[in-house]
């Protein structure tokens, strides 16, 4: 198994502040792993420099054999990595479909892609791709709707559908469960494990445990910028340091 | 037709070419308060290319069109600098656009001056009609296009867009550049049907009256300026019909006041404009299909 993508010694850091202090990993293609530590451990940090969003001060980030480092956001699509957000980022103005057709956006290059009306003339390969994968993940009654007016775990499998769309190597989820009820927990799961199994390797960062160990084999534990843990799903739970990070020194260090 | 009816539609047609003018920038989540200046170039333009005593004598169906791309050329060219700004700062880099526009044709000798340009051609409302529609539709069209998805992807959460691949700076300036290009063309037309332009015609006051259009149609579809242009053409007339009717002063008289309140109740009332994408589901909204996993539920009401 070859790793999808390498962090070596990702370091960033805000002010004089290092929220994420010499980090790396590697996430094996295929895999299902979580990235996951207390509030504040430098997860969502840890996304938005994969993404582009922030650059990083020192270290490395390979995606499938290519140094993205230096890479401008807008093109690291086009490298295979795609993400949804913690806080549902939908095009609230637009449809349901309109905006899966969004996560299409970088393989519609030529001026007739472009400049061909998909909102006009619903028979286009754009407008029933996006159909069907909506379809794929049971979403294909709320097509036409304003995502606005949508349920909140309903939006959230929205999310993962359009960047689902980008046809990922790399999916990056932050949260997907967060704010879900059971129901909508267990539909989220089913929906990606069907797209695990089609090949899509998956980073998700999760605070539900359950929901971790239940989708992943292959967790990376982070505290204050640093990587504590890497390992099984299964050892996770048994790691003095990883306790510690979670629950507290031991109480007779204290006394 | 009445002359009264066929001078309001004509103005109609010009707030509508305008309206598209500032809702395509507007719908990419750029403001645009320079309306002003792409009408004066549009206009100047075209009259110049057309008069046979002091310019180059060229037929209308030439310089409409010419006057029209060379303002979509200035649009495209200030776009870049105007675009480096965001928000409230983009009002004032459009507005001073205007300003400067204005500045510079009002100390052009060679198209009159201050004392204002004669239009040599006169077009009838019903050359400008099929050309209105055709804005019309174009802005429809437009929009449903990838480029009009970007284009409101944009407005909606440029960051997120940009991540998805959307390269938010052409769509921007591409955006741009074609509301420039409507501008002349609002302008060119207007040259046509009241034969004498001047620079005064198109104040400050003038860019919030098409901004305005625009905010209370609404951004989110084409339909917005439509339904903003026709709100803004048609009910100061009503005010003064129903003014003239019932002889109340008020409503006739001072009908703009009446008018700018409707304008602050709207506002207040629907921030979003009028024609919004929920309303318009509203208005189209299919019957819905039940299938046989969601049984209608009887209990409802009961």
């Amino acid at each position: 198994m070859s790793a999808v993508l390498t962090l070596s010694s990702v370091t960033k850091s805000f002010g004089g502040l290092a929220v994420i202090d010499d980090v790396s990993f590697d996430i094996e293609q295929g895999s299902r792993s979580a990235l996951i530590g207390p509030n504040g451990a430098g997860k969502t940090t840890i996304f938005n420099l994969l993404s582009g969003i922030y650059e990083v001060n020192g270290g490395q980030m390979i995606l499938d054999g290519v140094d993205i480092t230096d890479i401008p956001s807008r093109d690291r699509i086009n490298f295979g990595m795609s993400r949804s957000f913690q806080n549902i980022r939908l095009m609230p103005h637009l449809s349901t479909v309109e905006n899966v057709m969004l996560g299409q956006h970088h393989l519609a290059t030529s001026f007739k892609d472009i400049f061909y009306p998909i909102g006009f003339r619903p028979k286009n390969k754009w407008a029933e791709q996006a159909r069907a994968a909506l379809s794929d993940a049971g979403l294909d009654t709320y097509s036409s709707q304003v995502v606005s007016e949508l349920p909140y775990g309903v939006q959230k499998r929205i999310e993962v559908v359009r960047a689902l769309m980008s046809d990922p190597k790399l999916l990056l989820l932050d949260e997907p469960a967060a704010g879900l009820n059971a129901a909508e927990t267990s539909e989220l799961q089913t929906l990606l494990e069907k797209v695990s199994a089609s090949g899509t390797t998956l980073l998700v960062v999760e605070h539900d445990m359950n929901f971790v160990r239940n989708l992943c084999q292959h967790v990376v534990v982070l505290n204050f910028g640093r990587k504590i843990f890497e390992g099984t799903t299964d050892e996770v739970g048994k790691d003095p340091q990883v306790l510690e990070a979670y629950l507290g020194g031991d109480a007779s260090d204290v006394a | 037709m009445s002359a009264y009816l066929t001078g309001l539609i004509v103005i109609l047609c010009l707030n509508i070419i305008i309206a598209y003018s500032v809702f395509l920038p507007a719908a990419a989540g750029q403001l645009n308060l320079g309306a002003a200046g792409f009408m004066i170039i549009g206009a100047y333009m075209d009259a110049y290319l057309n008069s046979a005593d002091d310019g180059l004598g060229l037929p209308m169906l030439l310089s409409v069109p010419a006057a029209a791309l060379f303002t979509a050329l200035i649009g495209f060219l200030v776009s870049f600098p105007i675009l480096r700004t965001r928000g409230v700062y983009m009002i004032l880099a459009t507005f001073a656009f205007a300003e400067i526009v204005a500045g510079i044709v009002l100390n052009m000798e060679v198209v009159g001056g201050a004392s204002g340009f004669p239009v040599s051609s006169h077009a009838e409302l019903e050359d400008l009609l099929p050309v209105t529609i055709g804005v019309v539709l174009f802005g429809f069209y437009l929009i449903s296009t990838r480029f009009g998805l970007a284009m409101r992807s944009i407005h909606d959460d440029e960051s997120v867009a940009i991540l998805f691949g959307v390269n938010a700076r052409h769509i921007q300036v591409g955006a741009f550049t074609i509301g420039a290009f409507l501008g002349g063309l609002a302008g060119a037309l207007y040259g046509h049907q009241f034969d004498y332009i001047e620079v005064q015609n198109w104040g400050i006051l003038f860019s919030i009256f098409v901004l305005l259009y625009v905010l209370i149609g609404g951004t989110q579809t084409p339909w917005g300026p439509l339904i903003g242009a026709l709100f803004f053409t048609f009910v100061p007339e009503l005010l003064r019909a129903v003014g003239d009717a019932t002889g109340w002063e008020l409503i006739g008289e001072l009908r703009f006041a009446v008018f700018g309140a409707i304008i602050v109740g709207m506002m207040v009332l629907r921030p979003e404009g009028i024609m919004t994408r929920t309303f318009l589901e509203l208005l189209f909204r299919k019957v819905p299909q039940r299938s046989p996993q969601n049984p209608p539920n009887n209990m409802e009401g009961v």
